[in-house]
């Protein structure tokens, strides 16, 4: 193929990839949208084909990693996609480094002069170590969301001295690889090795409360390794489709701190948040007094109320009860109940993650509101039941002075009864007391998600 | 004129549109598809398998084409794993009849 329709065809992938990401306005278009996807990815993946020689090579190792691909989208439990996507994010920061390193060695296979001129040395920097740093900060976020590092903030002092101190040396040596004349190996190597430094040191004081930020730049970082690479090799197709990426990420990045009102600058320098689990320690010492009711009474006020509002939390999938609570919700719309429910954009562990596990237990998305669209109808509604959810929910967020005041919260206090299914009165990611759950009209109901919501179930 | 500008700038005059399309485009993606947009986005970002089988395609076999098929072997998970984790996702959000049965 000539260069010119090469060019052209990369336009027309780029141009399906934007229709992928237009399809997902609507969950109708949403499917088209990922078929678009796929077409945009077949022309781009074939394209290139016909620029290279190692066809066996190539084609054999597309077909065994997209088995490997095919197996872990078949397998992979809905509860644990942020995992996946981490892991995913991975993989293309460590390709991005493998084929920057590649070109280094052989610059004119990639059409690149022998000797490499400044302006590419340095748009491979920038390949090399956000590709790095992309790498490294996925495997530590995958670690902590799949539970095989605490998600407890890794902190000590001088961190932010260390990592400062640590990427301008990684700069110094970015500038002796510019400005050595011959391929500059050790500078090369040495810079790759700090990025990957960086990325862990990056991420390891983040705590779980921000995984979902962590998640979504890291999305973002994707692309630009991808964008960056694009620039080394002068690919404009990984330029556009690395941008897409890029600007995607950083839009959720964006969503995601101000559904948490945190600052996305103190996110990054982290060590907010812990497990969660422990008892609030109240300062004034008086002792608040809470109203706790058995799930058969929580069933016989829902059955009898006219409008019923659910708000799930990450302690419903932690319970595995979503199967449980869709029966709950046919069972009471059979009765006459308006039921919906009612989702806060980082209820789950990453954006729109509580969507998906809903949708998996068969609940039908036009019952499942986004905050904006449901929170005006708290006050007219009967019952609202709070399932694994604290923070957002917590009235703490409307008082100034409060550590999450500010924070977008869903106004389950409005309603006129309130029942909340907790394991015990231990406070959530923000180390906070919820007033919510010593009101007059609340009610407590202690146990498992899924136990309480299956008796529930049962005494309708 | 296009002939005396630096392919640099061209791409750079690229790489600044796509962003404004991206941010445009990713702004109407309904809050209940985030999970899948970002599934989508993570197989799409599996375009660097181009730059990897680029890397991978010399005849004369060195280590950096080997190098380069590692990479390809890596975007490969992730553009299938992307793709069909997606399409597994959005398959869940089909419309329902009121009884709640596909």
């Amino acid at each position: 193929m000539s260069a010119n329709m090469v060019a052209l065809a990369y336009l027309v992938a780029s141009v399906f990839f934007i229709l992928a990401l237009k399809g997902l306005s609507s969950p109708e278009s949403a499917r088209r949208g990922n078929l678009f996807g796929m077409v945009g990815m077949a022309i781009a993946v074939a394209t290139t084909l016909t620029l290279t020689q190692n066809w066996l090579l190539i084609l054999s190792c597309i077909a065994v990693g997209g088995i490997i691909g095919a197996i872990v989208a078949q397998r992979v439990q809905m509860t644990a996609m942020p995992e996946l996507v981490a892991f995913m994010h991975s993989l293309v920061g460590l390709a991005a480094v493998f084929i920057a390193i590649a070109a280094v060695n052989n610059p004119v296979s990639f059409g690149l002069p022998e000797t490499l001129p400044a302006g590419s040395k340095l748009e491979l920097f920038l390949g090399t170590f956000i590709g790095a740093m992309t790498w490294s900060g996925s495997v530590i976020a995958f670690l902590k969301l799949s539970g095989r590092m605490s998600g407890t903030p890794v902190v000590f002092t001088g961190q932010h001295m260390i990592n400062l101190l640590l990427a301008l040396i990684m700069i110094g040596f970015g500038l002796w690889f510019f400005f050595t004349d011959t391929t500059n190996w050790t500078a090369f190597i040495a810079m790759t090795v700090i990025a990957f430094i960086l990325g862990f040191l990056i991420i390891i004081p983040i705590g779980g409360a921000d995984m979902p930020v962590v998640i979504s730049m890291l999305n973002s970082y994707s692309g630009w390794a991808a964008a960056g690479i694009g620039f080394s090799l002068g690919n404009p197709m990984l330029i556009i489709a690395g941008s897409l990426v890029g600007s995607s990420g950083a839009i959720l990045s964006y969503i995601m701190c101000k559904a948490m009102n945190r600052p996305f600058l103190s996110v990054i320098l982290g060590g907010f948040g812990s497990d969660g689990g422990t008892t609030a320690a109240d300062s004034s010492g008086e002792q608040k007094t809470y109203r706790s009711g058995s799930a058969e009474d929580a069933a016989f006020l829902m059955g009898n109320a006219d409008s019923v509002i659910i708000v799930p939390g990450y302690g419903l999938a932690v319970a595995r009860a979503q199967h449980a609570v869709k029966e709950l919700a046919e069972m009471l719309h059979e009765k006459g109940v308006n039921v919906r429910f009612a989702i806060h954009p980082v209820a789950g562990r990453m954006p729109g993650h509580m969507n998906v596990l809903l949708a998996e237990a068969e609940i039908p998305y036009e019952q499942v509101l986004e905050m904006e669209e449901i929170n005006s109808d708290f006050a007219n509604t009967d019952v609202v039941l709070v399932l694994g959810a604290n923070d957002v929910v917590n009235p703490a967020a409307n008082v100034p002075g409060s550590p999450i005041y500010g924070m977008p919260i869903l106004d389950a206090h409005k309603a006129r009864t309130v029942m909340v299914v907790k394991r015990s009165m231990a406070v959530g990611y923000a180390g906070l007391d919820n007033d919510l759950f010593y009101m007059d009209k609340t009610m407590m109901i202690f146990g498992d998600a899924k136990k309480v919501v299956e008796s529930m179930v049962k005494a309708v | 004129m296009v002939g005396e500008i630096d392919p640099v700038i061209i791409n750079l005059t690229v790489f600044v549109l796509a962003i404004f399309v991206g941010y445009h485009v990713v702004w109407n993606v309904t809050p209940a598809l985030h999970t899948p947009l970002m599934s989508v986005t993570n197989a799409i970002s599996g375009i660097i398998l181009v730059g990897a089988m680029l890397a991978a395609g010399p005849a004369e076999t060195d280590w950096g084409v080997w190098l380069g098929a590692a990479a390809v072997t890596l975007a490969a998970i992730n553009v299938f794993g992307g793709f069909l984790v997606s399409q597994r996702m959005l398959e869940m959000f089909k419309k329902k009849d009121k009884k709640g049965n596909v």
